[in-house]
């Protein structure tokens, strides 16, 4: 069983003959280490090996024993791989406390704390259910490896699309258009008002009060210029809007300025 | 069930080389002037199965709808067409996969709880690129942590329908920590 599962995995070989190549009291050569290390996954997994190697239940694992040969494996990572020496120094501090409690008289034992040794059996076994749930899913049939999906080639699709034609001529435009568009879009200043609407309101009212009506180009002030035509359009729309004036246009096109209030004087 | 409206079934799924639902073949038809009940397509499906019985070739209804395959009993002959075999998944990845199956959604910290491991970036990309899993969330917890589950297409790559098609999680050992005890010290 443990074969065809691992057979599954990156490292084949590696892992199909990891048994042999340990040996038993786990002192791995220097050289070897990157290597073996690929083996297991991670720190559980190391300690799961040694649980099955030893062919011992995690329930009745000799802690110590453990512990002594992975201080010894963390010695030879140390100098080599610092991210994971680090990552086993949690496993081996863990271990050497349960170490150190097994060491101390039972009674001792402080019944209110969680027994780390019992803790990391928890773990352990939390963790294995995962890991034996993972080697059945690896030994489910998956795509293109147990099965294959059934497809045919597709006969010649006639799509109702339009062939564009462009001309390079046409392209060069596009292309001079898009580029030069980003220049257009670039700025949008916002200039302190010059004239103010507020202003010419107050001058076209002043006018309307010593006549009835007056044209719109003799609201106007030359200088001004077409700021000027502007300002004073929106000043009589303003004035419209709120009903002081009426905006009449004849067929001359001129637009003429009635007061609705009334000469005021 | 008329033969136009069979073979016009059997003609999508096999242009689409994925599976498709009964309402998306539904919709196909309609466009295409044939209108249509998914109980119809059902029988359509029905008929090509038998039609299929004595072929090379299976429809099976994985977690995104129909899909033709090749009986796996031919598989042996299929994979020297290929140079290159499926890529393999390594344990780390199957482990990682389980875990999010079993008890998704899960942020990473779940994951590396379980495993015991830092779960590496490229683990979680990996899957992410294989479209095995997708970010369902995120937990309210300091950080905002990606939640992860799995999607349709890990389903379709396992050959499955649903989640509770997976092989059943190992239940959990209920232990007694005197018990513990007793047999370590």
């Amino acid at each position: 069983m443990q074969n065809t599962n691992q057979a599954q995995l990156e490292f084949p070989i590696v892992m199909g003959q990891p048994y042999e190549i340990i040996p038993d009291d786990l002192f791995i050569p220097p050289n070897a280490l990157e290597l073996c290390l690929e083996t297991f996954s991670g720190p559980m997994d190391l300690l799961l090996y040694l649980i099955k190697k030893q062919n011992i239940n995690i329930l009745e694992l000799d802690v110590s024993n453990i512990t002594d040969q992975y201080i010894e494996y963390i010695d030879l990572m140390d100098s080599l791989q610092f991210e994971l020496a680090a990552e086993y120094l949690v496993m081996a501090a863990t271990l050497a406390e349960i170490k150190s409690r097994l060491m101390l008289p039972q009674e001792n034992y402080d019944e209110e704390e969680e027994d780390p040794r019992a803790t990391l059996i928890k773990r352990l076994q939390e963790y294995q259910r995962y890991k034996s749930a993972s080697e059945n899913i690896a030994l489910l049939p998956r795509v293109d490896r147990d099965f294959f999906t059934a497809s045919a080639g597709l006969p010649e699709i006639k799509l109702d699309k339009q062939e564009i034609t462009v001309s390079k001529e046409e392209l060069a435009t596009i292309f001079h258009e898009i580029q030069t568009r980003p220049d257009l879009k670039l700025h949008h200043q916002i200039d302190f008002e010059e004239l103010s609407t507020q202003e010419r309101i107050q001058i076209i009212l002043q006018i309307l009060s010593k006549r009835n009506i007056v044209s719109f180009s003799k609201t106007l002030r030359k200088g001004e210029g077409r700021h000027g035509v502007v300002v004073t359009f929106l000043a009589s729309l303003e004035l419209a809007k709120d009903g002081h004036i009426e905006l009449i246009q004849n067929k001359t096109e001129e637009i003429f300025l009635k007061s609705l209030t009334g000469v005021s004087n | 069930m008329n033969i136009q409206m069979i073979n016009t079934v059997e003609a999508l799924l096999f242009g689409a080389g994925r599976p498709l639902r009964l309402s998306e073949i539904r919709n196909l038809l309609d466009t295409d002037g044939i209108p249509s009940e998914l109980s119809d397509i059902k029988q359509c499906i029905n008929s090509l199965e038998d039609r299929y019985d004595a072929s090379s070739l299976e429809i099976v209804e994985v977690a995104s709808g129909f899909r033709l395959q090749i009986k796996q009993a031919f598989s042996p002959s299929l994979t020297h067409l290929w140079n290159e075999r499926a890529p393999r998944i390594s344990k780390a990845l199957m482990e990682t996969i389980s875990i999010i199956a079993y008890k998704q959604p899960v942020t990473r910290g779940d994951i590396e709880d379980i495993r015991g491991v830092s779960v590496s970036t490229n683990t979680i990309r990996s899957l992410l690129e294989r479209n095995w899993i997708k970010v369902s969330g995120f937990k309210d917890a300091p950080g905002k942590p990606a939640l992860y589950a799995t999607t349709k297409e890990f389903l379709d790559d396992l050959n499955i329908k649903n989640l509770s098609s997976l092989p059943d999680l190992p239940d959990s050992i209920e232990t007694d920590d005197g018990e513990i005890f007793s047999q370590v010290v």
